[in-house]
């Protein structure tokens, strides 16, 4: 059918949780993003398919800027991060505090959890809200005891992060990134570094945060839950953004395209 | 062996006993703050004071404590620069010449030991900080420092040790430590065996203890190590039915 569907068009009404132009990012010779467009609406759930070396983790990391993208704007909830040409190439943020702010309200799980080491499960979810936020530490342990009561982990607040289980640590991570009451919540392959026995817990933590309304973006593997989740489906390739659109319409049968092959496996 | 001189020479040794702690003690501390200066120096790669550190940490650490101490107790009085500076009220004085070389030497040895460590934070750990809108000093005082400084706790443990040990090195210009006095009883008495004797039991015991406050140290900092996995637990008691 159409393949190259355009990006979704921003709603004039109501404006792009995450809007991102013209996006390039290259690792020396090799150019990873091609220059990306892409938004997200408040509340959308996008899950971003696309084999491996095809960009989807750099894109996510551009998007808070874990990594500088070399032409491009991102904008998360109206407010653009600056970037200013630096010397000898490259561009860097005009305003470091204001891309610390961004960050803090953008949540993001990684592959590999990355929870610290040297902290509780309890420390680590109330690290950032009474240290970025500045927020009362009472408030902060009983917000952190609720989230981990809905991530299922209750009973493993006073844990160190190496005693638990993959599935528990991912848990514990998300709700780490909950605790900033993020705009968006980042999600880059959150169950593939799991035990396949455990990766149902996690994705089942994911699925309730979508029917809340959060705003979320999900690189992922797991096809059956990306077209049973998301509202929009956008498939990358070589640093291309090749089909992008609702569940039904890119998976629809019949769709001879590269993202119906990748589904093929 | 004559015990009743060793009991003896024991108690002459006990006032040389503040003096090496002392010395070790302050030395530690100071190093300890300079190591970390300079370890942040090279890890973050701050031109040009990185290149001072480099060539800083190669020269004490190829050169021999005891001659950077006589370079520094007998050579800096041969320029007039420092005789006439505000410095030569401390450096014409053996212990701060003492001080300062023992400082120099564990800050090079620590601050190798704590970029190692710096190095080895995983950068995803990092990268989650930042992800959380953490930077800077923040960031390092919350989640670097903290991680590497588990990580540097056994090695620094063991500078520790030998720094206690280096501090008898001062007594060859003239401080009454344990091993400056015990120098001293050997010269009135000619019986080093004894004295030396009498002056490694003290130092076993300062290491001994030193040993186990830096154990104490890494149990306090690691709490998830404190008692055993039950996997090792049942590896544990397996070995006790199989012997
Ligand atoms: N820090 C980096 N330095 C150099 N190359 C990188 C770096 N990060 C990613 N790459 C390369 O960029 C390409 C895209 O990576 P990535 O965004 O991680 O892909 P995906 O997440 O889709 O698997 C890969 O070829 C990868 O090797
Ligand atoms: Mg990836």
């Amino acid at each position: 059918m159409n393949q190259m569907t355009p990006p979704t068009q921003p709603d004039p009404i109501q404006p792009s949780a995450v809007s991102v132009r013209g996006l390039r990012k290259r690792y020396g010779a090799l150019e990873v993003l091609k220059g990306i467009d892409f938004d997200a609406r408040r509340g959308e759930v996008v899950s971003i398919l696309g084999s491996s070396g095809s960009g989807k983790s750099t894109l996510l990391r551009c998007i808070n800027m874990l990594e500088i993208p070399e032409a491009g704007t991102v904008t998360v909830d109206g407010t653009e991060i600056a970037l200013v040409a630096q010397r000898g190439g490259g561009r860097r943020p005009a305003d470091a505090r204001a891309m610390d702010r961004m960050r803090a309200r953008i949540g993001m799980v990684f592959q590999d959890f990355n929870l610290w080491s040297h902290k509780t499960v309890l420390g680590n979810v109330i690290e950032a809200p009474t240290h970025v936020q500045k927020r009362p530490r009472a408030d902060c342990i009983a917000e952190a005891r609720a989230l981990l009561d809905k991530v299922g982990i209750a009973d493993k607040a006073d844990q160190y992060p190496a005693r638990l289980s993959g599935g528990q640590q991912q848990r514990a991570a998300i709700a780490r990134a909950l605790a900033m009451n993020p705009t968006v919540m980042l999600f880059d392959e959150p169950t593939s570094a799991l035990d396949p026995e455990l990766v149902g817990e996690v994705l089942r933590v994911i699925r309730a945060l979508a029917e809340e309304g959060r705003t979320m973006l999900i690189v992922t593997h797991e096809i059956n839950f990306a077209r049973d989740i998301s509202d929009t489906v956008v498939f990358m390739n070589e640093g291309v953004i090749e089909e992008s659109g609702p569940p039904e319409e890119v998976f629809a049968p019949g769709n001879n395209t590269r993202l119906a092959r990748f589904i093929e496996g | 062996m004559d015990f009743e001189f060793l009991g003896q020479t024991f108690l002459k040794l006990l006032p040389g006993i503040p003096v090496t702690l002392e010395l070790a003690t302050v030395s530690l501390l100071l190093g300890a703050c300079l190591a970390l200066v300079f370890a942040v120096i090279r890890v973050r790669r701050i031109r040009p004071l990185n290149w001072l550190v480099i060539g800083y940490v190669y020269v004490f650490r190829g050169t021999p404590l005891l001659v950077q101490l006589f370079i520094i107790y007998y050579g800096l009085a041969q320029f007039p620069e420092i005789r006439n500076s505000f410095a030569w009220t401390y450096l014409r004085e053996p212990y701060w010449c003492a001080l300062l070389a023992l400082v120099l030497n564990t800050a090079a040895y620590g601050s190798e030991i704590l970029r190692g460590a710096l190095l080895s934070v995983p950068r995803g750990q990092i990268m989650a900080a930042q992800a959380c809108g953490m930077s800077g000093l923040l960031l390092f005082r919350r989640i670097s420092f903290p991680i590497a400084l588990r990580q540097a706790l056994p090695a620094y443990g063991n500078e520790f040790i030998l720094m206690i040990k280096a501090t008898s090195l001062a007594s060859l210009v003239t401080l009454a430590d344990v091993t400056g006095i015990a120098a001293r009883i050997i010269a009135e008495t000619y019986r080093p065996v004894e004295v030396f004797v009498a002056a490694g039991t003290i130092y076993l015991t300062i290491c001994y203890g030193l040993i186990l406050l830096v154990r104490l140290a890494e149990t306090r900092l690691n709490p998830d190590q404190r008692d055993p996995a039950p996997v090792a637990r049942v590896g544990a008691a397996r070995k006790e039915v199989t012997p």
